[in-house]
């Protein structure tokens, strides 16, 4: 059945095929919607769960950790300064290796307060054990969702999946959605059981969460967290390819385009992507050898697919919507660290900041970057720091800002 | 000062407000629907300050996040936005680290008693000498309308839409129990006597706790039977019952056409406050600080 959905509407889509048991929320801007929409669902019966909407996204991920340890299918999902609140749960939740979806509507994060997006809040949660999925679309919100549960299930993983779709640009805008017959999914994520749930009438007692003084044993479970989370990525690999035999829609943590014969290539994540690949195919009328990699999958990180596919160009540009003080951007220097181990590696990367607080990727924007690919590839050396991407009304203005705090006009981050 | 104010598209030049100098009148139109209490708890809070004896820059005022949460972007005070909850905990660091300051938190039910109501009763328990005025509109009004901990039972939100099935808080008896030395409640159409509660509220030494019951008419208002601007302000004076003196166990709210609303200055006492017994602890101490390290 296709549908005008908007991001948020897919979610909940998602949350309702995949035959959730139990949905815990609270409202936040931009998320709020998909909430709404399931709490319609259940009251009306067309979904037969539970759902609370509880007092704060602490108590809220708390709640869903639990229920997922009982053996129930568990759906949640907040955003920036929401997900950033329930942070300590979610290392929790996938120490305890309960398997639930989390969807975040990415959105900045304060100070100042922001409600359009910025990937700060969704990276932060990257060294949580969360396997994190990142949607280009509101069709891929609602198919990693399906995807996100079959490989959180797996007996081989049993970890959390966070989905992240960008606040505003998908949340709050309709596309084509084909949300797939029930029996489909049936049979692509049959009903979860918990191999040791909590409360099991025929399963001995089981503590989970005990303390541990010993570093030894500490270190044993997260290694296994570690080893779980790798192993998600073979499991990601086998759920991608049975899900396009039922649905006819591929997925791969590494998604690469026009990228066979280019000297240029732009790295980028989430929504962001479309433009993106507008943005080379018009480069590429131009004559322009560019292409494209989409990184869907963050965690556990892909970097040797990375390497393959990035190592033949001559330049690679990596366009990121978040900005750490004191580092710079987030995902570069994991792909750096990714092709360092190459043995052929492109002689340049940069990496770019924009879209911040939803600022806008068009032409202007990807001309820069190729501009300064060519630049630098030139000269032999590139920025140390990431530049930024300003519109030149924005740049204009955020001059006069720099100069009025007697900051360094420059786009370097410095 | 004169500002352009849009009135349904025409442009109209109001004449100069007695409030103007405390306000950030380049910030206006402000964000509130039409029908909203929050700008007549904004203005009260003005006339209050006009009146306290205080400098303004000892007048210090602290949101959390939502629809009362802008609050603090309209005065011309020292004022700061802070997180979804974190508006008392911002506040006791600034009280218990200047405790000359005035300081006032206006938030709304869903930030101070649902997100943030831990703060709420341990701030009331410690008896810190901040003033705390709750705006309940009765739902998360700012993303739409969504249930929370002051709906009532069985009201009609957007994730309740067949009715609430949790009980709401009774938060002035909540508060009270806690320990507070100051505990009221008014409504949006009780403007003298929101006034002066706030009044009071900055006499009290202690934590001074006043709920303000706005109408909420796109939202709660919309599925609850008060859909219009005046619907629930009409609902206030009909069913408001003034009781000073009130058994506040008996006090839940509930917004049913025949529900009374009991209102009134309900708790005025002397008890320490969190500054006091910090000082006088000092005092008996001798030290101001670290008297742990030294045996």
């Amino acid at each position: 059945m296709k549908k005008m959905l908007t991001g948020n509407s897919s979610a909940a889509w998602g949350a309702r095929i995949s035959d959730v048991d139990y949905v815990c929320a609270y409202p936040i801007t931009p998320q709020t919607e998909i909430v709404e929409t399931l709490s319609s669902w259940v009251n009306k019966g067309a979904l037969k769960a539970r759902f609370v909407n509880f007092e704060s996204e602490h108590s809220m991920f708390a709640a869903a950790g639990a229920a997922s340890l009982t053996g129930a299918r568990v759906f949640t999902c907040s955003s920036s300064q929401g997900l950033i609140y329930g942070l300590e749960m979610l290392y929790s939740i996938a120490g305890w290796r309960a398997p639930l979806v989390l969807v975040n509507v990415s959105r900045g994060l304060g100070m100042p307060m922001i409600l359009q997006v910025e990937h700060g809040d969704v990276l932060a949660t990257r060294d949580s054990g969360f396997i994190q999925l990142h949607a280009e679309n509101c069709q891929e919100v609602l198919d990693l969702v399906l995807l996100g549960y079959k490989i959180a299930e797996d007996s081989n993983v049993m970890l959390p999946v966070v989905v992240n779709m960008d606040g505003f640009v998908l949340s709050f805008a309709r596309q084509t959605v084909d949300i797939p017959q029930r029996e489909a999914v049936e049979k692509f994520l049959p009903r979860y059981s918990h191999p040791r749930p909590l409360l099991g009438l025929e399963s001995a007692p089981v503590t989970y969460g005990p303390t541990t003084s010993d570093g030894f044993v500490y270190s044993f479970y997260k290694y296994q967290l570690h080893k779980a989370s790798l192993e998600s990525r073979k499991v990601f690999q086998t759920a991608a390819q049975e899900f396009f035999k039922i649905f006819s829609r591929r997925h791969h943590a590494v998604e690469a385009e026009m990228t066979e014969d280019a000297d240029y290539i732009f790295l980028v994540t989430n929504s962001y992507s479309s433009n993106v690949r507008a943005g080379v195919r018009s480069l590429r009328a131009k004559g322009e050898k560019v292409g494209m990699v989409k990184l869907k999958m963050l965690r556990p990180f892909p970097r040797e697919e990375l390497a393959e596919v990035l190592s033949q160009a001559k330049a690679v540009a990596v366009f990121e919507q978040n900005l750490a003080p004191g580092r710079g951007a987030i995902i570069y220097p994991e792909i750096a660290e990714a092709l360092y181990h190459s043995q052929e590696r492109p002689d340049v990367l940069l990496s770019f900041i924009g879209g911040l607080g939803g600022t806008p990727l068009g032409m202007p924007e990807m001309e820069y970057m190729l501009k300064k690919c060519k630049e630098f590839l030139k000269t032999g050396h590139g920025p140390e720091q990431p530049l930024l991407l300003y519109r030149s009304e924005d740049w204009e203005s955020m001059k006069h800002s720099l100069s009025k705090t007697g900051l360094p006009v420059s786009r370097e981050v410095s | 000062m004169s500002r352009p104010v849009t009135d349904g598209g025409r442009e109209m030049i109001a004449t100069k407000h007695p409030l103007d100098p405390m306000i950030r009148a380049e910030r206006l139109p402000n964000i509130w629907c039409p029908g909203c209490g929050i700008g007549i708890v904004l203005a009260a809070y003005v006339n209050a300050l006009t009146k306290s004896t205080k400098p303004h820059e000892k007048n210090v005022c602290i949101s959390g996040i939502g629809c009362t949460g802008r609050i603090a972007g309209y005065l011309n005070l020292d004022t700061y936005h802070t997180t979804h909850g974190r508006a008392i905990p911002f506040a006791t660091g600034m009280a218990v680290a200047k405790p000359d300051l005035e300081v006032f938190v206006i938030a709304g039910d869903g930030d101070i008693s649902t997100i943030g109501g831990n703060h709420l009763i341990h701030a009331a328990r410690r008896n810190v000498d901040i003033n705390v005025i709750m705006v309940n509109n009765f739902n998360y009004g700012m993303t739409g309308g969504q249930h929370g901990a002051t709906t009532p039972l069985n009201a009609r939100t957007h994730t309740s839409p067949y009715g609430n099935v949790e009980s709401p808080f009774n938060v002035p008896y909540l508060v009270s129990a806690a320990g507070a030395s100051f505990v009221a409640r008014w409504t949006a159409l009780h403007v003298i006597q929101v006034t002066k509660a706030i009044k009071r509220m900055m006499e009290i030494k202690g934590f001074a706790f006043l709920e303000v019951l706005s109408p909420c008419p796109p939202t709660y208002g919309e599925y609850n039977g008060y859909p219009a601007a005046l619907d629930m302000m009409k609902h206030f004076r009909e069913r408001s019952v003034v009781d000073n003196g009130a058994d506040l166990s008996t006090v839940s709210v509930a917004t049913g056409a025949d529900d009374r609303i009991v209102v009134g200055n309900f708790v005025d006492r002397k008890r320490p406050s969190y500054d006091e017994l910090l000082t006088e602890l000092q005092a008996r101490t001798g030290k101001k600080s670290g008297a742990l390290t030294e045996a």
